[in-house]
């Protein structure tokens, strides 16, 4: 009995100085919020746990339900429950990736986050949030894209960082002559070609025609398109990429990284975490920057940024909207993106300096001219579907080039018509 | 007139229900309605709503716009289109290799063996697992790098061929990992249709002298016909609406040349970059007067059978 009254006694006290905690914090958030996270991967998935524990841990009297759901499938599943039973927070992508959420209304207009000092923090991805002069989300994490190299086949072979194009090429040209590959690849799901489309086409005529090719602006079948793509058969013809990259997924083409069968992969910072995984160390494995192309364009640089939206559907949208201004505030963003092993949005927040990609990458975007969301985040999803489709046939056969842009064209004039 | 009335009054009383009337008739209709119901609600009326979608330009979320036949029109010069369209040819007419292939195993595995069951249920597993577990086990197979079919041609000094990245070989490559189950399924059938053969037949041509491949085409294949139409049914079927193992092992690639109907279907319409409902309608009803002919042979020729009886 008297066990009971203490215990009673104890939670009482406990809830109600958790109570006064809260409402020192603003006002008191009740209720239940639903987040669904596309964050399936191990590091992003504990990341969000940690992130969601510590939030509830501050409002004990919300309810929070976390559904994960697997990456590619969320891809597939969003718009279904976003019209049928809407969460109150959801992971998406910056850009034209949240074009169809946005223009029929399923995204919740969140301009009202995007002012004061939190606006200012982050004004870098203000442009990639917006449509039509509003606001749709809060990014939580951006990656850049690069180059990730094997230092030690590098060092082997007395091949120093490329520069520029001509060093670029004549580095591979000596990592074929040693009977390996320059660049591991795995196009089966498309879109690990764009990204080599996209840096080639940023290094060769640079951030401006990207936007305005991915916007419709400028024709598939323009020289300039058509210099990328020889700058890019100058690798195919070389032998650069391994063989059979058709086959692969992005994962199942490391191996071929970690057992030295190639030397480098161009992927996002996201690629850092598996690859370890897989064995190799940080004095094996190094990053560096897509090397210039075209003297005289500036760099500009893949940085994807990932996002949080409320669905107008949403029932509790004052939890949903302290929550996403919590994982936006300096000292989450700090220690979810150390943990995710990318970068804050937060201009206040820090970059974690044990991680040397980390690092690298935040120093390289911090002095980008501009940055590109990625290819099928900057166009819209039919043409970056049709696009991508084209970029690995390109891969396997170079020759099509021209039947492959007309029919990218072709595409483009029907997609951009409205 | 007289007479009905008393003969009724005589014979049954006048307050039976509407009911007890008419219980012989209506019985039949009230066992039926739930099946009724659904089938009208997630065949029938879909069906005609799809040939409704198929005239708007709609993206699944917003208002939708019509277009008249205007996909329909922008289908007929798709080379994807007849690139998928090619490739449910392919499926259609490899696909029913399943038939005599199973039909074999059947005849092989009709026999009183020490552990016949054992062996018939080895034979039928493939049909048992998932189409998702087949695909991947072939996705396996069929590796480049590490994948046992590159191994044993190998063997005989051929290949390395990347069977599912190559666009010549990947429909044919997703064919074979079809038919390891088709065949099972097929297996089945024959065996429960050789129950059935009449063993006072075999005798009889056994002593006529029919014996070999005389015996199997004229004997036993001809009192196979129901198990063999069944077969062809379910076969034909299969094939048109292959999907999963196309969508597990390439995903529709390499650049869609693993694609068919449904797939393309599927992915216009509702896959990661496919926002486009009405032209995925549009496939839709193609792929729905194909099958159309195929299902109204089966059907004529069904009631042909029943009228014949």
């Amino acid at each position: 009995m008297r066990s009971i009254l203490k215990a009673s006694a104890m939670a009482l006290v406990t809830s109600a100085a958790l109570a006064t905690g809260a409402f020192a914090d603003g006002h008191q958030l009740s209720g239940e919020m639903k987040i669904f996270l596309d964050t399936s991967n191990p590091a992003p998935r504990a990341t969000f746990e940690g992130v969601i524990a510590q939030f509830d841990e501050m409002h004990p009297n919300l309810k929070i339900e976390t559904t994960i759901i697997d990456r590619e499938a969320y891809k597939t599943q969003i718009r279904n429950f976003l019209t049928a039973n809407p969460p109150d927070v959801a992971t998406w992508y910056a850009g034209n990736r949240m074009l169809p959420y946005v223009s029929t209304g399923l995204f919740d207009d969140v301009s009202d986050l995007w002012t004061g000092e939190l606006a200012e923090e982050l004004a870098s991805t203000k442009a990639a949030m917006t449509i039509d002069g509003k606001q749709w989300g809060v990014p939580y994490s951006y990656y850049q894209w690069g180059v990730y190299y094997r230092k030690d086949i590098f060092d082997e072979l007395g091949l120093s960082v490329p520069t520029n194009w001509e060093e670029e090429k004549a580095n591979c040209q000596k990592i074929v002559d040693s009977g390996r590959k320059c660049y591991t690849i795995g196009t089966k799901f498309l879109w690990t070609a764009a990204g080599w489309f996209d840096y080639l086409n940023l290094r060769t005529n640079g951030y401006e025609f990207h936007i305005a090719l991915t916007a419709g602006q400028e024709s598939w079948t323009d020289d300039r398109v058509k210099k990328t793509m020889a700058n890019w058969r100058e690798l195919i013809d070389m032998g650069a990429f391994i063989d059979d990259h058709t086959a692969y997924s992005w994962q199942e083409a490391i191996p071929f990284l970690v057992d030295g069968q190639a030397t480098a992969y161009l992927m996002g910072n996201f690629a850092v975490d598996p690859i370890k995984d897989a064995g190799l160390t940080d004095d094996q494995l190094d990053f560096y920057q897509f090397p210039l192309i075209t003297e005289g364009i500036p760099m500009s640089e893949e940085a994807p940024t990932d996002t949080l939206h409320i669905p107008s559907g949403a029932a509790n949208k004052e939890a949903a909207r302290a929550f996403l201004k919590f994982v936006a505030s300096p000292e989450v963003q700090t220690s979810m993106n150390a943990s995710l092993g990318q970068l804050p949005v937060n201009n206040k927040s820090s970059v974690n300096t044990d991680d040397k990609f980390a690092k690298a990458g935040f120093e390289m975007l911090n002095k980008a001219h501009a940055l590109a969301q990625f290819f099928d985040r900057d166009a819209p999803a039919e043409m970056a579907k049709v696009g991508m489709e084209g970029f690995q046939e390109f891969m396997v056969r170079p020759d099509n080039v021209d039947q492959i842009l007309q029919r990218l064209e072709k595409a483009r004039e029907r997609i951009y018509k409205n | 007139m007289s007479t009905a009335s008393l003969a009724r009054s005589e014979y049954a009383p006048e307050n039976r229900s509407w009911y007890k009337r008419n219980e012989i008739s209506v019985t039949p209709w009230l066992f039926m309605a739930p099946a009724i119901l659904f089938f009208l609600v997630y065949v029938i009326i879909p069906i005609f709503q799809s040939f409704e979608i198929s005239l708007f330009s709609w993206d699944g979320l917003g208002p939708r716009e019509y277009i008249g036949t205007e996909n329909y029109v922008e289908l007929w010069d798709d080379p994807a289109f007849y690139t998928s369209l090619k490739n449910n040819v392919i499926w259609l007419i490899l696909y029913l290799l399943a038939i005599p292939a199973g039909l074999f195993i059947a005849l092989f595995l009709n026999q009183t063996v020490f552990g016949i069951r054992l062996y018939k249920s080895l034979f039928f597993f493939p049909f048992v697992i998932s189409q998702v577990v087949v695909g991947l086990v072939f996705t396996w197979f069929y590796d480049p790098t590490f994948g046992l079919f590159n191994t044993i041609i190998g063997w005989v000094g051929l290949g390395p061929i990347n069977v599912l990245g190559d666009p010549t070989y990947v429909t044919y490559g997703i064919i074979a990992a079809g038919l390891w189950p088709q065949t099972a399924y097929c297996m089945i059938l024959y065996l429960t249709g050789l129950n059935a053969v009449d063993p006072e037949q075999i005798e009889a041509a056994r002593l006529d002298g029919a014996k070999g491949w005389k015996m199997l085409w004229y004997v036993v294949v001809p009192q196979l016909k129901p198990a063999t139409f069944i077969a062809f049914v379910v076969t034909i079927i299969g094939a048109l609406r292959s999907f999963d193992l196309i969508s597990v092992m390439t995903n529709g690639g390499p650049f869609g040349e693993s694609r068919v109907l449904s797939f393309y279907m599927f992915e216009v319409a509702l896959s990661e970059y496919g926002f486009r409902m009405g032209y995925g309608a549009a496939i839709a009803v193609v792929l729905f007067i194909i099958m159309l002919f195929f299902i109204s042979y089966f059907l004529y020729s069904m009631y042909k059978d029943e009228r014949g009886r």
